[in-house]
């Protein structure tokens, strides 16, 4: 079964996969998920753009019990995971993060799994 | 806005923890009572109110149990930061020469667990919550991992906040955790949301706070011992600044709307952070007092460590903070808890505090609330 973004408006492409965030023509701010109006200054010259596929971890942290819902954890029970924060250079982007990391990593682009046959994104260790 | 002669002339509480059968509502009218029995009045004498809950019923549906008296009831709800923005509202009706006797009422009752939040109120998509990301704690410990990474701080301080928090909360009667634990046993429980174990994060809770404003010349023949609401000030969230809920940051994220409204709050009340004889801090999380303490401009940021090693900041030294226990020792109820830090610290001013008495006659206090999308209200009081 193929699978679909959990929402489309994440993705400029799912593969390889590339995240839509949006810039500002006004003030240089980027954001993710893109906007139609510029957070930061309020303009409304904002441009959907992929964002870089790589950065650094700027901070993480472990969920070791399960969210409450509309979370669902997989059938074979909950799994703790690991999220933070991936700097792209223009913007902190919050992710889900796979496998262990440590502040300054260098992390990229992957599709993550959440079940009924959709995918999010994450990010993970660049293996060099 | 600087309230110039507003003072606190009651203050009355239910005590947080888990109480079955008792609801939100029963904690707030307990609270009410008890405020207007210590400012020596009756609901009748009340011009005007104030009431925040989060989850757990109308404030203003009180008026129903204590008297159909026909008062202007304003009900505010803003996270966290409820019971902050509830006693700016009151002090706001005084200043504004509205009314010259305000009651304020802040209740709540927590299902147990973590918060559950729903992403649409926040202005988020779906995804965001489905995926795992929308988790109050996960952002308390990515804030606090960055902040320890950049200050050179470590595990050590963050178990030291609890255990002073517990210390106190086991000498005080309204604190819903009452047994004392070492650093060590802080530290050795179960990783939650790494590096802030069980421990080192309040529970969403029960309890109700309520206390009585009134203005100069009144506040002074109703009560002996009036504590002067010196300034209160609330703030949002600007660009640059890291908060909950936030699929995106900007790159360096070092604001807070901490920090603007704890300026404004010392620079409305003319008072230096350094004359702060008694604090009580958004204490979420160890990890949010440690940082609350420097970004409400207490300390130097990476002071902290040191100010903790040393005992200044226990009820006995020379900056103490959250000698009630705090949140992590009464837990949250949502409404109740900004309130809560503002009693502690009128009974602390009057030198009748419920837990340990700060020595000397402390004669200024401090209280700070942070809440989700990211905002924070402060008060200054005095007793001079």
């Amino acid at each position: 079964m193929e699978s679909t973004a959990i929402d489309d408006r994440l993705f400029v492409e799912l593969d390889p996969p590339l995240l839509a965030g949006s810039s500002c023509g006004d003030c240089d701010v980027v954001v993710f998920p893109a906007a139609h109006r510029c957070p930061g200054c309020t303009g409304e010259y904002v441009t959907r753009i992929a964002l870089p596929n790589r950065g650094t971890i700027w901070t993480w942290t472990t969920q070791a019990f399960a969210p409450k819902p509309p979370y669902q954890p997989s059938s074979s029970g909950f799994e703790p995971f690991v999220v933070g924060y991936v700097d792209l250079g223009a913007v902190l982007v919050e992710s889900r993060i796979v496998g262990e990391v440590a502040i300054g990593d260098e992390v990229e682009l992957r599709l993550l799994d959440v079940g009924g046959g959709q995918v999010t994104f994450a990010f993970a260790r660049v293996v060099s | 806005m600087s309230p110039a002669d507003i003072f606190v002339v009651g203050a009355g509480m239910h005590a947080f923890g888990r109480h079955d059968g008792v609801s939100g509502r029963d904690m707030g009218e307990h609270a009410l009572r008890a405020a207007l029995k210590d400012a020596g009045i009756g609901w009748s004498d009340v011009d005007a109110a104030v009431g925040g809950s989060n989850v757990s019923g109308k404030p203003d549906s009180l008026v129903s149990r204590l008297g159909l008296t026909g008062i202007p009831f304003t009900t505010v709800k803003n996270g966290c930061a409820t019971g902050g923005v509830a006693l700016s509202t009151a002090a706001d009706m005084l200043t504004a020469g509205r009314a010259g006797i305000v009651a304020v009422v802040g209740f709540d009752k927590h299902p147990r667990g973590a918060f559950a939040s729903d992403p649409a109120a926040y202005g988020l998509d779906p995804w965001y919550a489905q995926t795992g990301l929308m988790v109050t704690t996960q952002y308390f410990a990515m804030k606090t991992r960055r902040y320890l990474h950049r200050y050179g701080l470590d595990e050590y301080a963050l178990a030291a906040v609890s255990e002073r928090a517990f210390a106190n909360g086991a000498a005080h009667p309204m604190a819903w955790r009452r047994t004392p634990l070492t650093s060590a046993q802080v530290l050795a429980s179960p990783m939650i949301n790494d590096p802030l174990t069980q421990y080192m994060f309040c529970s969403p809770g029960e309890g109700g706070v309520a206390l009585i404003l009134a203005r100069g010349e009144r506040a002074h023949d109703m009560c002996e011992r009036p504590i002067r609401l010196a300034s209160v000030e609330v703030r949002t969230r600007r660009p640059g600044s890291f908060e909950v809920f936030s699929p995106w940051l900007t790159t360096d994220p070092v604001h807070s709307p901490s920090i603007d409204a704890a300026a404004s709050a010392f620079a409305g009340a003319g008072v230096d952070p350094a004359d702060v004889d008694v604090a009580q801090l958004q204490d979420t999380d160890s990890g949010s007092e440690l940082i609350h303490m420097a970004e409400t401009g207490l300390c130097e940021h990476g002071e902290q460590a040191q100010l903790l090693g040393s005992g200044a900041t226990d009820w006995d030294g020379d900056l103490p903070i959250n000698t009630d226990g705090g949140c992590l020792a009464g837990g949250e109820p949502i409404g109740a808890s900004g309130l809560r830090q503002v009693h502690e610290v009128v009974r602390q001013l009057q030198g009748r505090a419920d837990g340990r008495q700060v020595p000397g006659g402390p004669t200024v206090g401090f209280t700070h609330v942070y809440g989700a999308p990211g905002l924070s209200a402060c008060t200054v009081l005095t007793s001079r």
